[in-house]
């Protein structure tokens, strides 16, 4: 059986807001499965009594002062952005693309 | 759809509500929760970011020691758990709110558990069950162009600000509260006041609803006794202390409408709207559920050391339930008498005024009198009346003296609020003083004893009860600035009485 659903492509590349055609929805189902089934082979050889881990480095507790530190410069901060107005980032309206 | 409201008595007869709520408190830490930019409120758009805040690529978070701390001091002030070991996660949502299309956010394993919080409700105490207060972000601003006075609906584009993006933002989540029948809007005011209460004297927030610092969402439900809860709506919008209770009430009254007509409560998020004081359904959100949380990579998890975690606890503060108690034996205050000075909201101004040197009962006297008509009036806060403790300290300490009776206080007191200055430059300014001087006061009794014979005449038959009428006479020659019960013996003494 497959690892990941076609249908489970879709779902993700719709939250992702990925316009996926339907030849390509077949061309990533089939590459991430692949994807999926390699790293699943991990699995097979982990033992019960090895906890799931979630980073790679055993550290906790790594924190900053609470002292600021300079910013970007505005026209930095905007250069980057698609679009901007009034010295904010211009993003198209945000109600239509809510299903 | 026009749906007509049913009397509330009747709805909570009929109906059982459980409410619940979801409080933000923005930290008043210097710097934001993952980055050192700063937090000023009111800067120029996009002047606080950096790249980690903006979510560029390549940038990796740090947490903020104090935003921690902070938080598991409120964990510890609700009777929380402190978790020994947890971990941030990834909220993912496409929102341009958030630059970096997640936020960070707690999921499964929140900093503090399991705690509570003891309100008061017409002097009845609620025990409100704390489920959770974990650690998120704040979002950017978001400003929408294009449609009716910047909302979202009929928007053509918005324009977002990002200063705000990646401050420690508390969320504090009770578990439902059902049993408080009417009730129910009263106790989430409550619940939120103490919350505010508790959170200020933490020193860790400025918890201003104006100004965003503290907001609240409150699901309400409705069902009928005997049955299962009913459909839960969440309103946000929520942004003063009376709007919690107006919320609750007003989501309360549109459920029981709606099962009445026989249909179904939608599961939803409304917004709470001030000036019509109903709800309304809100953006609709996308496939709420699928937030695809997962454990945030690039932040190592939290251990906090047991031992801090103990210290903190013994180093918290006196809390607002603590330490109304000890005011109101302090004050000697029945429960009554302390039950309207907490609705007045001057539990703090009295104490002000006490430490400035008045006697708790002028103090009470004053912020619970004139001062409340005062304000009511204005329609303003009491703490926003135009006196301030100093001066209603001041004020009674001149009472006390003797240098102002009662109806020239009040006109002191007028002058203070009208800006003229502190009351004994009032005092000063406006010759508002109680007559002391004898001499002046003996010139006006005889004065007024010349111009009445017949009541003098009375007075010396015994008939005191008519020295009523001279008094009256002398503290109209002296404008009111003397001392009515000094007049009196005066008059009395005068006439041979006494």
């Amino acid at each position: 059986m497959a690892a990941i659903s076609r249908e489970e492509v879709a779902h993700l590349a719709r939250l992702s807001r990925l316009a996926v055609t339907e030849a390509e929805l077949d061309t990533f189902a089939g590459q991430l499965d692949v994807i999926l089934q390699a790293v699943a082979r991990v699995g097979e050889v982990t033992a019960g009594d090895i906890p799931p881990t979630s980073h790679s480095v055993p550290l906790t507790n790594v924190l900053r002062d609470d002292v600021a530190e300079p910013c970007l410069p505005r026209e930095e901060v905007l250069a980057g952005a698609p679009d901007a107005a009034e010295d904010r980032f211009r993003v198209p309206r945000i109600l239509d693309e809510e299903a | 759809m026009t749906i007509t409201l049913p009397p509330y008595e009747d709805v909570t007869a009929r109906f059982e509500p459980v409410i619940g709520l979801e409080t933000h408190v923005e930290l008043g830490t210097r710097t934001k929760m993952f980055c050192g930019c700063p937090t000023g409120f009111g800067a120029e758009p996009n002047t606080q970011v950096c790249p980690v805040c903006l979510g560029l690529p390549g940038s990796l978070p740090v947490a903020n020691a104090a935003a921690i701390e902070a938080t598991i001091r409120i964990g510890l002030a609700l009777n929380c758990t402190i978790a020994s070991w947890c971990r941030f996660a990834r909220k993912n949502y496409f929102y341009p709110d958030m630059p970096k299309n997640f936020q960070t956010s707690q999921y499964d394993e929140p900093l503090c558990t399991d705690g509570y919080l003891d309100v008061e409700v017409d002097g009845r105490p609620v025990r409100i069950d704390i489920e959770r207060v974990h650690l998120e972000e704040d979002t950017g601003k978001t400003l929408h162009v294009g449609g009716a006075t910047g909302r979202i609906h009929g928007a053509t584009e918005s324009l977002v600000d990002y200063n705000r993006a990646g401050i420690p933002l508390v969320e504090i989540v009770t578990r439902p509260i059902p049993g408080t029948g009417a009730d129910a809007p009263a106790v989430a005011r409550a619940y939120v006041t103490e919350l505010r209460d508790v959170i200020r004297v933490l020193g860790v927030s400025d918890v201003r609803m104006e100004q965003g610092s503290l907001r609240c969402d409150v699901n309400t439900s409705l069902n009928r006794p005997g049955d299962q809860w009913g459909t839960r709506t969440e309103t946000k919008n929520v942004n003063s202390l009376r709007s919690v209770e107006r919320a609750v009430r007003a989501e309360m009254l549109r459920q029981a409408a709606v099962l009445d007509a026989g249909e179904r409560i939608v599961q939803e998020t409304r917004h709470f709207h001030e000036e019509t004081g109903d709800t309304r359904p809100g953006r609709s959100k996308e496939t709420a559920t699928d937030y695809r949380y997962f454990p945030e990579p690039d932040l190592v998890p939290l251990a906090p050391d047991p031992e801090w975690v103990a210290r903190l606890k013994t180093e918290l503060p006196e809390l607002p339930r603590v330490h109304r108690a000890r005011l109101q034996q302090a004050w000697g205050l029945s429960d009554l008498d302390m039950q309207a000075v907490l609705n007045a909201g001057a539990v703090e101004l009295i104490e002000r005024t006490v430490a400035a040197g008045s006697s708790p009962e002028g103090a009470r006297k004053w912020w619970l009198g004139e001062l409340a008509r005062r304000a009511n009036e204005a329609g303003v806060d009491l703490s926003t009346v135009g006196a301030t403790p100093a001066d209603v300290a001041e004020l009674q300490s001149l009472v006390d003296a003797g240098r102002l009776n009662d109806k020239l206080a009040r006109t002191v007191l007028e002058g203070v609020l009208a800006g003229e200055g502190t009351p004994s430059e009032v005092m000063a300014a406006r010759g508002l003083e109680v007559v002391s001087d004898t001499g002046a006061l003996g010139a006006a009794v005889d004065e007024a004893i010349a111009a009445n014979p017949d009541v003098a005449a009375k007075i010396r038959e015994g008939k005191v009860a008519a020295a009523g009428v001279l008094v009256g006479a002398v503290m109209k020659t002296t404008r009111g600035q003397a001392d009515a019960k000094a007049v009196r013996e005066l008059i009395l003494s005068r006439l041979g009485v006494q």
